[in-house]
């Protein structure tokens, strides 16, 4: 399909009636995909839609069963990526391709014909950051890879490409790693490329960031094209969600009103060491109701993780847990999973699942010893294929069968196939770390929705996310986590994420200005909610200038090894105000953006 | 004792070993596994000294050897990367495949003799007071030979495009691949090369350090301690000479031991005493333990350690997990 404006100029790509079949699946089926040059198209689809795969073709990775690939306008046919790269295209991987011990200018240089024997590395570095100086990209040429942060070992696969030469970019989900300010940074990256005539594909799941970087959009859904080469602007978060998804996505998720019950859980003064025995948890006292979500909000590392593991028996610590009016401290694993605990675990590949074994094996892990499956010594295949295919049917997992490894499945399936053993047990209490961390928009709906069900069934729930607009819509109560504390719990009707915000970088609730005052948070969109939380934030530093500020006492509160956190002065320079406001803008950022930072397994 | 001659003859029988080790070092940065390295060099010493004996050609001897051990490490590359088996299972099968062809294949060559590697010194060289008479004089040809490939193959490895394809290879093959480097070939290439090497290190003891055909008594495990070595000297070809070195030393230092009546002004515990030798025996293999146990400790902290994807098959589009 050709635009009015662009009929003159030839397309840099030009993809027709692509088919690509996997064994058990049609990743592409019949697609199309059109990129002019100086153009950023972003090429949009949930996990496993085919996006990649269809980069992939393109980068010479799969060669498709059928269908034209022309490179301005000439046909070409890849058999492997170095005929891609010599046709000026190049890839950014999702999980990147750099040799970790290698310095930089090794890792660019690899595979070219140029040095013929000897490696002459002077030279080349001195190439290559004259090439970085050009695009506007940092970069240490003699550094090792492991020595970078991921942002910067981004920006080598991105120097990778340009080195070569390519006119053609591929960036696949280049953001899924990367903190906020290093997504923006790229994305300014993107735009001066294009503007210097390159073309760039951006495969994205993330509908905000789309909306930022792409001029042009192609959607994909389960190997199809379902719109082609469209306009950015003509469409609302909602449209192009439903074009995801095929179906509507309910962005505010419908809570029912239910009054809490019983008390489920309590912890009492819990203290725990993290991995470097260092102290991770400082006398924790929850609790936690029947029919209650209690969502734990904080910036990774203030002792969530080993919360988690403490109650699900992963972890020795001191003080009781009692579940249910047993006390399940120290206690072996089995123990609680008897009592009635879940635990859906925030490494879904290393804890929650056995990667190398089939979905039922995942599934029956925790019932192996039960009838039917259990029979005396041995267990009952059939019957374990009969509960696997049944919760695959009503979990939705997207598998050939359930003799299909787990490792084979996306992301989403994966947690499906987590929530499908721990949820079907009907758990007294389910225990979820980051459950809607890296997934598309489709999978975190169901996963959500599932824990909602799970409520609305009496089920106790313990949701840590660093996501707040996950926590804030689902959560009855909010309890914040700063150093290993709990700084405060906010109930449902007095969120505020401005005052969650700030609890979050360790200000006790009392101290909170305006306390009371402050409005329902109104919209959930990503960009309104963390201007507001800067608008609060400066607010409260007005008149925290204004009136010696109280903090004082947190201060020499906090003692013990842990790192020092920015805006805690020593109470000797009183003069001094004691919230640095650009620190603590760093940490909101940090927070708030950690959304845009959702990792991918796919 | 003598221990100039301890030390020289330490260097000649460490030779064997660093130039099987340096085969394996190539082979195991392409992240290729061979075990069977006992296997090669046995056939590479059967062969070296079956051609030898035939011939009376000492140099198509040592020819026959290389292609002997290439030709046999190549059914391991077809094995694990062609077919993607597991390369601990095919290089353990390997040795045996080995041991096997070299028995059958020689039989009859024991107690015969052959014509051996020449000998020679280094002018000038040979003139320094310690290290002339320990490393420069009167050894055959491969110990020299020895000393220039250690240089040599450190300089491929680390400063050449071949090396630098060699290196990505073994540490993140699909980053390799997605550059157009050709990961099958590079593998069957370097796998064929330790091969060689292994072959070579065989005929440098049938027809040059100890020779003669005596069954597999010939290599007597030491492409087993060549593999250890590997590991010890964390793929990196200086530390595999001078544990080579090292461990030629310990053996000839503890043959010799047993020699003198009176060692240090005292009677010498280990004189031809029956038990006592056995432990004495031992002593080598158990440094090698040691050493590697406190090597690879050491490694970690450096960030020196085996090429990350050594001993796993590489299939292009595989779920990277």
């Amino acid at each position: 399909m050709a635009f009015p404006e662009e009929t003159n100029t030839v397309p840099a790509v030009e993809m027709q009636d692509i088919v690509l079949r996997f064994p058990g699946v049609l990743a592409n089926d019949h697609v199309n995909f059109t990129l002019y040059p100086g153009e950023i198209h972003a090429l949009l689809g949930e996990n496993g839609a085919g996006k990649s795969t269809l980069m992939n073709v393109l980068a010479g990775l799969y060669k498709p069963q059928s269908g034209e690939i022309r490179i301005y306008g000439k046909k070409v046919s890849f058999n492997s990526p170095r005929d891609a790269i010599a046709n000026g295209i190049g890839m950014v991987h999702q999980h990147f391709m750099l040799v970790e011990n290698q310095t930089v200018t090794e890792n660019v240089i690899i595979g070219l014909d140029t040095p013929r024997f000897a490696l002459n590395l002077k030279k080349y570095d001195q190439e290559i950051s004259n090439l970085a100086e050009q695009f506007g990209i940092h970069i240490d040429p003699t550094a090792k890879i492991w020595q970078l942060s991921v942002g910067e070992q981004q920006r080598v696969e991105i120097l990778k490409i340009l080195y070569r030469g390519a006119n053609i970019l591929i960036m696949d989900e280049p953001t899924a790693v990367l903190a906020p300010q290093e997504a923006d940074e790229l994305i300014e990256t993107l735009k001066g490329m294009a503007a210097q005539g390159k073309s760039i594909a951006f495969i994205s799941h993330k509908l905000t960031e789309v909306k930022k970087v792409a001029d042009k959009l192609t959607v994909l859904r389960r190997g199809r094209v379902t719109a082609e080469r469209v306009d950015l602007k003509d469409f609302t978060r909602e449209s192009l969600a439903s074009l995801m998804v095929g179906r509507e996505v309910i962005f505010n998720l419908h809570k029912c009103e239910q009054t809490a019950g019983p008390e489920v859980l309590r912890l009492e003064d819990v203290c725990a060491l993290n991995n470097k025995n260092l102290p991770a948890l400082r006398n924790v006292d929850l609790t936690l109701h029947e029919g209650e979500i209690l969502g734990i909000a904080g910036v990774a590392g203030n002792g969530q993780s080993e919360l988690v593991e403490v109650i699900t028996g992963l972890r020795p610590c001191t003080g009781r847990i009692w579940l249910e009016g047993k006390d399940i401290a120290n206690k072996p694993p089995s123990f609680s999973i008897n009592q009635g605990l879940a635990h859906i675990p925030e490494d879904r590949i290393g804890v929650g699942t056995a990667p190398n074994l089939s979905l039922t094996s995942n599934i029956i892990m925790k019932r192996y010893d039960q009838q039917p499956i259990s029979q005396k010594w041995q267990l009952n295949y059939m019957a374990a294929d009969n509960l696997a295919n049944g919760l695959k049917l009503e979990y939705d997992i997207q598998a050939p069968d359930v003799h299909t490894q787990a490792r084979k499945l996306s992301g989403g399936n994966l947690q499906k196939l987590i929530l499908a053993r721990e949820l079907s047990n009907t758990p007294r209490l389910v225990v979820a770390m980051q459950p809607t961390r890296g997934l598309d928009v489709g999978a975190i709906e169901s996963v959500q929705q599932l824990l909602l069900e799970q409520r609305a069934q009496g089920c106790a729930i313990l949701l840590v996310s660093e996501d707040l607009d996950e926590l804030l819509s689902l959560s009855d109560r909010i309890a914040v986590m700063y150093e290993g504390r709990v700084v405060g719990v906010v109930c449902s009707q007095d969120f505020d994420i401005t005052q969650i915000g700030l609890m979050m970088t360790g200000t006790h609730p009392q101290d909170l200005p305006g306390k009371g005052q402050s409005e329902e948070f109104p919209a959930q969109s990503a960009d309104s909610s963390f201007d507001e939380v800067l608008e609060g934030l400066r607010h409260y530093e007005e008149a925290a200038q204004t009136e010696p500020p109280k903090e004082t006492e947190i201060s020499s509160e906090s003692e013990g090894p842990l790192e020092e956190p920015p805006q805690l002065e020593p109470p000797t320079q009183p003069d001094e105000p004691l919230l640095n406001l650009s620190e603590k803008e760093r940490v909101l950022r940090k927070v708030l953006g950690e959304k845009y930072k959702q990792g991918d397994e796919e | 004792m003598n221990w100039i001659e301890i030390f020289r003859s330490g260097i000649s029988t460490g030779t064997v070993l660093l130039i099987a080790a340096i085969g394996e070092i190539l082979t195991e940065r392409a992240g290729i596994q061979n075990l069977g390295v006992e296997g090669m060099m046995l056939v590479g010493a059967m062969a070296g000294f079956r051609v030898a004996f035939t011939t009376g050609n000492v140099w198509l001897g040592l020819l026959a050897a290389i292609a002997a051990g290439g030709l046999l490490s190549l059914a391991h590359a077809v094995v694990t990367i062609h077919f993607q088996a597991d390369q601990t299972v095919s290089g353990l099968s390997l040795t045996f495949l080995g041991t096997g062809l070299a028995l059958v294949l020689g039989d009859g060559l024991t107690g015969q003799t052959a014509p051996v590697i020449p000998h020679a010194s280094i002018p000038l060289l040979s003139q320094i007071p310690y290290l002339g008479p320990i490393a420069f004089t009167d050894h055959n040809l491969l110990v020299y030979f020895g000393y220039l490939l250690v240089p040599v193959v450190t300089y491929f490895i680390n400063k050449t495009r071949p090396g630098l394809h060699l290196r990505a290879v073994g540490e993140n093959p699909a980053a390799a691949d997605t550059l157009g480097v050709n990961i099958y070939r590079t593998r069957y290439l370097y796998t064929f090369i330790g091969g060689c090497f292994a072959g070579l290190a065989g005929a440098a003891i049938s027809v040059a350090i100890a020779p003669g055909w005596y069954s597999n008594l010939t290599v007597n495990g030491q492409g087993w301690i060549a593999v250890a070595l590997v590991i010890f000297a964390h793929w990196n070809p200086w530390r595999a000479a001078l544990g080579g070195y090292l461990f030629g030393i310990l053996r000839r230092f503890t043959l010799d031991l047993q020699g003198p009546r009176i060692l240090f002004g005292m009677a010498n515990p280990f004189f031809f005493n029956t038990n006592l030798v056995f432990f004495l025996q031992m002593t080598p293999y158990i440094l090698t333990i040691i050493a590697l146990i406190w090597g690879s400790s050491a490694a970690r902290k450096k960030r020196i350690g085996a090429p990350a994807a050594l001993g796993t098959p590489y299939l292009r589009g595989e779920r990277g997990l």
